[in-house]
C-alpha cells in the first residue's frame, strides 16, 4: 500500500513519533515516573499522572490480538486496495496499536501470529507510517 | 448517587416515518417524532420545559438542542445536545430524569435521529462513520466502523467459540420481529444462509451483520412520576439506570471481550432492586450482530460465552423465554445516527403497555434497554416497568 493513502497528521503530542517514523524507527512514550510505556502519545501518564516522559525505541515486535479483512472501505484510495488487513498488535513493549498487515501472505494472518514493524511511505515529503508484517525470524 | 427509582415516567413515545423519507428533513423527522410522542402522552408543546437531543451529521447545525427547540417554537429552561454516539438516547433519559428530580424542569422532550438514508449519499454516509476512528493512530490504516466491530467479533469468536451462524441468528431474530412491526424499515424475511452468503464488508461481518442506514427519528417524554394520572396512555416507570464509559477508540479499549455494559447494568439493577432473572424482555443495541451477544452476557442475562446460542436456539423470539429486540432493532427496524437506541426505549414502553398485537410479548412487567456508543465505548442500561415497584 502506498501512493494516495493519507499522510500522517502531526501534532504537538505526536511530533517525535512521526519524526522517528521518517527514519524507520518506531518510538513510544515511557513515563519517567513509573516506567509505564504508553500508546498513543499524550501529555501525561494514565497510570501515575506524571507529566515527565521520555521517548524510547520499541523492539518493533508483537503478536496479532485481533484483525479484520476489509472488503468495503470508506474511502476510494483504500477501496482500491481491498481486500486488506487491519489488525491490533500487542507490542512486546506493552501497549496495543493498530496497523495494517503488509506482505503477500497478509490475508493468511491469524490471532497470535508474530509480527514485526516495517514502514510505509505516505505522500511525497518523506513521511512514513509504522506498519507490520509477519516476523521473518 | 441519588436513586431515580420510581421518580420519573416515560409519558409518551413516538417514531417518525421510517425508511427512505426523502420529502422530510432530519430536523423535520425529529419534529414529527416529537409531535407523535406528545400526542401519545396527551400533552402539547406548551407542556414542555426541557429538551434534549443528540447531534446531526447530515445537516449543518451546531447547537442541535436549541436548533430543535427553535424549530419546534419552544423556549425550554433546560436544553442540551448530548454526544455519546448510539449511547445518547439512554444517557439523555438519565440526564432528563436527573433534571426533573432536581427540580430544574418538569417535562423533558427527548429526541434523536437523522435523514441518513436520503440526506446524504451512501459513500458520504460511510465516510461520516469513520469519524469514530482515531484520526491520528487508527484512520491512517483505513479501518471503518464495521472493521472495529469485526475485530471485536474475531476476538470474541477466538476466546468464547461464538460462531458466524450464531451471529447470523441475531440478524434473523431482528428481521422476524421487524416483519410484525408496521413502521419497520425492512419488510422481507431473511434466513441464516442469507446472512452468511451476503456481501462481505469486514470479515467476519457481512452486510446483513451490519445495521441499516435509515431516515428515522424517535422521541419520548419524561416527566415527574406524580403526573402519571394525567397522562393519556399508560406510562413506563423508570426503576433504574446506569452509564459507564471505558474508552473512545478501539486502540484504547481495556479489552476486546469485556466492556462497560457490566458496570452500567450493575448500576441499573442495583437502583431497581432487581436482577437479570427479573427481566421479561430486552431491547439490546444491535449495530452489528456480535454486539447484542456480548451485551446479553455482560448484563448477566445468560452465562459468558452462551449469548450466541441463546439467539440460535430461539430464546430471543417474541414467543421465547427472553424476547430481544421486539421491534427488529437497528438491524431491521431503523438506524439513523444517534437515533438508533431511542427506538429500543420507544418499543419497551409500548410493550410494557401490552397492546402490541401479534408483536406483543407475553410477560411484560419489566424491560431492560441497553444503548452503547462508539465502539462499545459508552454504555447505558435502563430498567423500565409497567408499574412503580
Amino acid at each position: 500500500m502506498s501512493g494516495e493513502l493519507p499522510s500522517p497528521i502531526v501534532n504537538a503530542d505526536s511530533q517525535p513519533y512521526w519524526d522517528a517514523a521518517r527514519d524507520d524507527r518506531l518510538v513510544l512514550q515511557k513515563c519517567s515516573g513509573c516506567g509505564t510505556v504508553r500508546f498513543f502519545p499524550r501529555y501525561l501518564c494514565t497510570e501515575c499522572g506524571s507529566e515527565k516522559v521520555e521517548w524510547v525505541d520499541s523492539a518493533g515486535r508483537g503478536t496479532v490480538h485481533s484483525f479484520t479483512i476489509v472488503h468495503r472501505a470508506a474511502f476510494p484510495e483504500f477501496q482500491e486496495r481491498t481486500p486488506y488487513v487491519v489488525a491490533l498488535i500487542d507490542l512486546e513493549d506493552g501497549p496495543r496499536m493498530m496497523t495494517n498487515i503488509l506482505g503477500d501472505d497478509a490475508l493468511d494472518i491469524s490471532i497470535g501470529d508474530a509480527v514485526e514493524v516495517c514502514f510505509e511511505a505516505r505522500g511525497s515529503d518523506g513521511a512514513k507510517v509504522p506498519q507490520f508484517r509477519r516476523a521473518r525470524s | 448517587m441519588a436513586s431515580l427509582r420510581n421518580q420519573v415516567i416515560i409519558a409518551g413515545v413516538g417514531e417518525s416515518d421510517i425508511g427512505k423519507v426523502p420529502h422530510m428533513t432530519g430536523v423535520g423527522l425529529n419534529a414529527q417524532a416529537c409531535k407523535r410522542a406528545l400526542d401519545d402522552a396527551g400533552l402539547t408543546l406548551k407542556d414542555v420545559d426541557g429538551l434534549l437531543t443528540a447531534y446531526t451529521m447530515t445537516e449543518p447545525y451546531f447547537m442541535l438542542g436549541t436548533v430543535v427547540a427553535e424549530y419546534l417554537g419552544i423556549q425550554p429552561r433546560y436544553c442540551a445536545s448530548v454526544a455519546v454516539g448510539g449511547g445518547s438516547p439512554a444517557v439523555m433519559l438519565k440526564h432528563a430524569a436527573e433534571a426533573v428530580l432536581a427540580g430544574h424542569c418538569d417535562t423533558v422532550l427527548v429526541c434523536a435521529g437523522e435523514n441518513r438514508a436520503t440526506g446524504q449519499t451512501r459513500d458520504s454516509a460511510v465516510a461520516a462513520l469513520t469519524i469514530v476512528g482515531h484520526p491520528y493512530f487508527e484512520n491512517p490504516y483505513g479501518p471503518l466502523i464495521p472493521g472495529f466491530y469485526a475485530m471485536i467479533a474475531r476476538r470474541y469468536m477466538h476466546e468464547y467459540g461464538t460462531t458466524r451462524e450464531q451471529m447470523a441468528a441475531v440478524a434473523v431474530n431482528g428481521r422476524n420481529h421487524a416483519l410484525r412491526h408496521p413502521n419497520a424499515h425492512m419488510t422481507k424475511p431473511i434466513t441464516i444462509d442469507d446472512v452468511l452468503n451476503s456481501k462481505p464488508i469486514a470479515e467476519p461481518l457481512n452486510i446483513l451483520d451490519c445495521c441499516l442506514i435509515s431516515d428515522a427519528a424517535g422521541a419520548f417524554v419524561v416527566t415527574r412520576a406524580d403526573r402519571a394520572p394525567d397522562i393519556a396512555n399508560r406510562p413506563a416507570w423508570l426503576l433504574g439506570i446506569g452509564e459507564f464509559h471505558t474508552h473512545e477508540h478501539l486502540i484504547a479499549a481495556p479489552s476486546l471481550t469485556e466492556f462497560g455494559c457490566k458496570q452500567s447494568g450493575e448500576t441499573a439493577y442495583g437502583m431497581a432492586g432487581l436482577g437479570p432473572a427479573d427481566i421479561d424482555f430486552a431491547q439490546l443495541y444491535d449495530c452489528f450482530t456480535i454486539v447484542p451477544i456480548i451485551e446479553m452476557e455482560e448484563l448477566g442475562l445468560c452465562e459468558r460465552g452462551e449469548g450466541g446460542d441463546v439467539f440460535a436456539r430461539g430464546d430471543t423470539a417474541i414467543e421465547g423465554r427472553l424476547p430481544v429486540n421486539t421491534d427488529g432493532g437497528l438491524l431491521s427496524h431503523a438506524q439513523a445516527g444517534a437515533g438508533g437506541g431511542i427506538f429500543g426505549i420507544v418499543e419497551a414502553t409500548r410493550q410494557l403497555r401490552g397492546d402490541q398485537g401479534d408483536r406483543q410479548v407475553k410477560r411484560h412487567d419489566v424491560a431492560l434497554v441497553h444503548n452503547e456508543g462508539g465502539i462499545l465505548s459508552s454504555n447505558c442500561t435502563m430498567i423500565l416497568a409497567r408499574e412503580a415497584r
